[in-house]
């Protein structure tokens, strides 16, 4: 599904570049779960959004789902986002002044789908991750769990190829964190890949596959026997 | 780029942020309609300042004599100059065809009295002419013809007010007024669009009025009006003729600056439309700095705007939102609210304007009738929504550019 090859990305700071990602090869096959950890600066954010298409990488070559992704302009990147990719951010990234449902459906709109049937698979999706009922609220009467389910509601609306999870559950309560995991879990056993950046252990312990990063460069990539979240969950 | 759903996106964003769209639509309707009641007002003053002149022909000359302030001929300066009988029928010979007519003007004051009324006004001692000259109106009777001239007759005709003052509500015509002492028949009652001071005066034949004094032949100023055939450049030709044949008749130098005094309604009237256009030139300019000002605030709002919803636009990136499809939602709602506010403005203000013109404006601030044309106030609403449009493409554009991990990074 991804298969990223040497990769290097550096920022220029001033005068001096930083060198973040130092070389990276990794892939990753459809219906993996797959955690990034890293300490801060160890590159996993910037790794994630190349993966993304939100930044561009240096050098290297990177291939999704068979397309070379390459030379981007906005318009492009802006359409293999909209087809490939689902994105869940740490601070949740909803539109405040729009209903649950209907940030659901923005990915939808962006696909030019007909207004109905936007309505309908938002719905939908709200329903998959619990939140049917809270379709018509905004973001801020929502809680910061609640919020995040939107969030990944959001993602799956789209129908991606790959769902990018960048610190999930960086901004909850590890109680409410377990619930977020316990919904990417399942997700996941629908057969959904997805790629998560993460520096909490236990969190990254509920994926089949842990990557570490330190200084640019991959140091660990193993399999483990993935924890369920839905022991932690009443 | 028109379908239902891209309106249905920039309705919900402007529905959501009604202080944003409040700012942004207030700003364009205050320009709009400052523009459109100043520019109007521009008009008005314009207008006032026609009404003066259109009232009386333009063809006139008005000549005043005055005392010399040179020496010249054998005469000492300081030497009062007076008209006689003889300067009329002299100038008539000398320009003939290029004089429509040629009457003298003696204005004199004096208390004026019918039974127990009385009041103080002007007389003025004049010829027939003088009916064309003043624009007088006769609402009955009739005005003075020659015959009364040659005869030297006790007629008088007397303005609108003077016959309200004096009379009340009965009809002068046949009636006789005291005029200093003297008894004169009311002939005729006028109306003058000149206004109510105009319609407080009382012609009399001037040689009645030469006859009273004496039996004299001192005519006063000369009111000349000129073929208006020969337009513009000829009249200041014949300014300049009558100026010389008068001072070389009256034996006053041709350097003096004085002795005669000529004015010359034509050019005073040009020049004055000259002042009234450059007046208009300055409130027009006044009136596009408002305008600027007003891009100017859209600029600065579009750019708050812009860099408020920088997170929103970031979000939509990372969703599948092309660029082209940011900077269209954003230059449409920009030129949404700017056109509808805009409009609202510009209503506004010729609803301002015309519900202001009125008799007071007129007489205390010299605005007539103040107003703007239509095609004018739609233009400048349509300039104004195409900066409106401009003024958000370059942040929109910028905006679209910014790259969503920029955009989405947490602050």
């Amino acid at each position: 599904m991804i298969e990223i090859k040497d990769l290097h990305k550096s920022y220029k700071m001033g005068s001096n570049s930083l060198h973040v990602l130092k070389g990276i090869n990794f892939s990753v096959q459809e219906g993996e779960l797959v955690a990034i950890m890293g300490s801060s600066g160890s590159g996993k954010s910037t790794l994630l959004n190349i993966l993304g298409m939100l930044d561009v990488l240096d050098e290297g070559s990177y291939d999704l789902d068979g397309v070379p992704i390459k030379d981007l302009n906005e318009t492009k990147a802006a359409n293999y986002r909209n087809k490939f990719l689902g994105f869940v951010f740490q601070s949740f990234n909803l539109i405040n002044y729009k209903s649950a449902m209907e940030n659901v459906a923005l990915p939808l709109y962006y696909q030019r789908v007909a207004r109905k049937e936007r309505q309908e698979k938002a719905l939908k999706y709200l329903e998959q991750v619990g939140l049917r009922e809270w379709a018509g609220h905004l973001p801020s009467e929502l809680s910061g769990g609640q919020k995040q389910r939107v969030a990944i509601a959001r993602a799956m609306a789209a129908e991606p190829k790959v769902l990018l999870a960048d610190e999930p559950t960086g901004a909850l309560d590890s109680t409410t964190s377990y619930e977020v995991m316990d919904l990417i879990q399942k997700i996941n056993d629908q057969g959904n890949t997805i790629l998560i950046v993460t520096h909490e252990p236990d969190i990254a312990d509920m994926c089949k596959r842990i990557v570490h990063l330190k200084d640019g460069v991959i140091i660990e990539d193993k399999k483990i026997e993935q924890v369920r979240a839905a022991q932690y969950v009443q | 780029m028109f379908n239902r759903d891209v309106w249905k996106e920039i309705f919900e964003a402007i529905q959501k942020n009604k202080l944003r769209t409040f700012l942004t639509g207030f700003t364009v309707a205050l320009g709009i309609f400052i523009f459109v009641t100043l520019f109007g007002m521009g008009n008005g003053l314009t207008n006032t300042f026609m009404k003066f002149f259109g009232n009386d022909p333009t063809n006139i000359f008005k000549i005043y004599p005055t005392t010399t302030t040179l020496p010249y001929a054998g005469f000492k300066a300081k030497r009062q100059i007076e008209f006689e009988n003889g300067d009329l029928d002299a100038i008539i010979k000398e320009f003939g065809p290029m004089v429509e007519y040629i009457t003298p003007s003696i204005q004199r004051g004096g208390v004026v009295t019918y039974k127990d009324q009385s009041d103080n006004y002007t007389t003025y001692g004049v010829g027939p002419g003088m009916q064309i000259a003043e624009k007088t109106i006769m609402m009955k009777g009739r005005y003075l013809n020659s015959q009364d001239i040659r005869e030297k007759t006790k007629y008088a005709v007397i303005g609108r007010m003077v016959e309200k003052d004096l009379f009340k509500d009965e009809n002068a015509v046949g009636e006789y007024i005291d005029v200093a002492g003297s008894v004169f028949k009311v002939i005729g009652v006028f109306q003058d669009d000149g206004g109510d001071n105009e319609e407080r005066s009382i012609f009399i034949p001037f040689t009645t009025r030469q006859l009273l004094e004496g039996n004299n032949d001192k005519i006063g100023q000369i009111t000349l009006a000129f073929n208006k055939a020969m337009g513009y450049g000829g009249a200041m030709k014949f300014d300049k003729q009558l100026n010389s044949y008068i001072r070389k008749k009256k034996q006053i130098s041709p350097e003096d600056p004085r002795g005669i005094y000529l004015a010359n309604v034509a050019d005073e009237l040009k020049q004055s439309q000259q002042f009234a256009s450059i007046l208009k030139i300055i409130i027009s300019a006044i009136a596009f700095v408002v305008i600027i000002s007003g891009v100017i605030g859209i600029s600065n709002i579009m750019v708050f705007i812009v860099k408020e919803r920088t997170k929103e636009i970031g979000i939509r990136k990372a969703m599948g939102a092309t660029p082209k499809t940011i900077i269209s939602t954003i230059l449409l709602e920009s030129i949404f609210i700017t056109a509808i506010f805009g409009f609202i403005g510009m209503i506004l203000g010729i609803i301002v304007l015309n519900s202001i013109g009125g008799k007071v404006l007129e007489d205390d601030y010299f605005i007539t009738n103040p107003s703007i044309d239509s095609g004018m106030a739609v233009f400048v609403t349509i300039l104004l929504i195409i900066c409106g449009a401009l003024a958000a493409y370059v942040p929109a554009k910028r905006a679209a550019r910014i790259k969503p991990i920029v955009a989405l990074r947490d602050d």
